[in-house]
């Protein structure tokens, strides 16, 4: 198998590439749990005004009558006007799509934004619906049945790691 | 060993009925779920899609407004579909029995029963009887359970408290005829609370209250020294049978919250009643307006709460 990317390292590069497209609208909201400990990162790095949104999708899952709650669903914050944003939503890993589209769905239960770009560390494909990351760190290839997570240790940094897809 | 009622084959919650014999891990399960859904009903758009295209019936055998309104709100903010019935004045008045009402809403096509009954029992019997999709909230039966407003009171209490392992709690009143009582002692012993008091006179606190885990007091002063959560109860005139009580005047005399008997309490102490209030019977209106109450934040966090548990047993 080949060895996966430096988490670390892609986030420079993330930084680098959004660097740009940051501006007075410019806010950032991270998704439970990887994708909130990248975006305080790039939020950090990137030097952002508006606080940071976070959000848990698992009222908009599209799996509840199959799977019902999970657990222990966290409460999401956005802690500024979502009407008019010029948004970067941030998730550790894409893969099938369906956990953006919630995302978008409790976005637009906040307001309107003026446009979401999708910001994501690694992009495994697999993709079951028609969503798209405009900010890819890396294209990462997962062997059938396991899982692509992203880690952070007690200092905080942060890495990619594969395990058993115990869902598949 | 016979299966809790209220869980379904992998333990999880299947029906609300009781918060007597559910485990610890289930009411924080609860807690927390509507920690977050807490964050839904403050913001502009006071809805999320989980019980899209699910039916709950309200069936409310004795009447009630606070709870079945709130129980409404939940629903509808989860996105289900919401029939309340005033079975009071219903078919039950024209012969028809509890298993064929529920039956013939069933056959409606419904996913969550949400039911108060005077007697005690009622929504177990249902839940025995419903379909495996089928779910079973109680509401209030009789004196037995009134497991939501237990829940919330917990919401609330570790809302403020955050923590129940240092907490002393009392609860006064009329607890003989409250099932709010009941359903609060259980959680406060299940969640590790250690020292819950029942406050009242002889002839309203239950024979043998003891052994639910809790210290009996008949003098309020005596009772309510160093607590940190006051729970005032209704005096439920209309369960009131034979002479309990000299007078509604006396009763306020020796078990009513006042500023002066509050000020045992710790400073910080909040003050809780699940309502409807008897002003000048069990509580003092300085009490209830001041700043010590959280009565109203009680309603508040009560929609939270049920929406936690509907769409955790309509999803199991």
């Amino acid at each position: 198998m080949k060895t996966l990317p430096e988490a670390e390292k892609l986030c420079q590069e993330l930084v680098r590439e959004l660097k740009p497209r940051i501006g007075p609208k410019t806010a950032m909201v991270g998704l439970y749990t990887g994708g909130v400990w990248l975006a305080e990162r790039l939020h950090k790095d990137l030097g952002i005004k508006t606080p940071l949104g976070l959000m848990d999708i698992a009222f908009y899952r599209d799996d509840y009558a199959a799977r019902g709650l999970k657990h222990d669903p966290k409460r999401t914050k956005i802690p500024f006007d979502v009407n008019g944003a010029e948004l970067l939503l941030v998730d550790d890993v894409l893969y099938s799509g369906r956990t953006i589209r919630a995302a978008m769905n409790e976005l637009f239960d906040y307001g309107r934004p003026q446009s979401i770009a999708l910001v994501v560390l690694a992009d495994r494909g697999g993709r079951q619906l028609p969503i798209c990351a405009q900010h890819v760190g890396a294209k990462v290839e997962v062997p059938d049945g396991m899982r692509l997570r992203l880690k952070r240790d007690p200092a905080g940094k942060l890495a990619l790691a594969l395990e058993t897809d115990r869902a598949a | 060993m016979q299966r809790n009622p209220q869980l379904n084959e992998n333990g999880e919650l299947q029906h609300l009925l009781s918060i007597e014999g559910l485990p610890r891990e289930i009411l924080v399960q609860i807690l927390d779920t509507a920690e977050s859904f807490a964050g839904v009903t403050e913001r502009e758009v006071k809805k999320v899609p989980l019980l899209r295209g699910k039916s709950v019936f309200n069936l409310f055998f004795e009447p009630s407004t606070r709870t079945r309104t709130t129980f409404e709100i939940a629903a509808k903010r989860l996105s289900a579909d919401v029939i309340n019935l005033n079975i009071a004045v219903s078919s039950a008045t024209k012969g028809e029995s509890l298993l064929d009402t529920v039956a013939n809403l069933s056959a409606m096509q419904a996913d969550i029963f949400v039911v108060r009954h005077a007697s005690s029992g009622a929504p177990f019997l249902i839940a025995r009887h419903v379909k495996p999709h089928e779910h079973v909230v109680n509401a209030g039966d009789g004196r037995h359970a009134h497991p939501t407003q237990g829940l919330l009171d917990l919401f609330t209490i570790r809302h403020y408290k955050k923590d129940f392992s240092k907490l002393t709690v009392a609860i006064v009143g009329d607890v003989l005829h409250s099932r709010v009582a009941r359903s609060l002692i259980h959680g406060l012993t299940t969640l590790g609370a250690p020292e819950v008091r029942v406050i009242g006179p002889q002839t309203l606190l239950p024979a043998g209250v003891e052994a639910l885990g809790v210290r009996v007091f008949h003098d309020m002063k005596a009772g309510l020294k160093d607590c940190d959560v006051v729970v005032m109860l209704r005096l439920q005139n209309e369960r009131m049978r034979g002479a309990l009580l000299p007078s509604a005047q006396e009763f306020f005399k020796h078990y009513g919250l006042t500023s002066d008997k509050l000020a045992l309490a710790r400073k910080d102490a909040i003050v809780m009643h699940p309502g409807p209030m008897n002003r000048g019977v069990e509580i003092d209106s300085s009490v209830a307006d001041g700043p010590h109450s959280v009565i109203l934040p009680q309603v508040t966090f009560g929609i939270a709460v049920r929406m936690a548990v509907m769409s955790i047993v309509a999803g199991n």
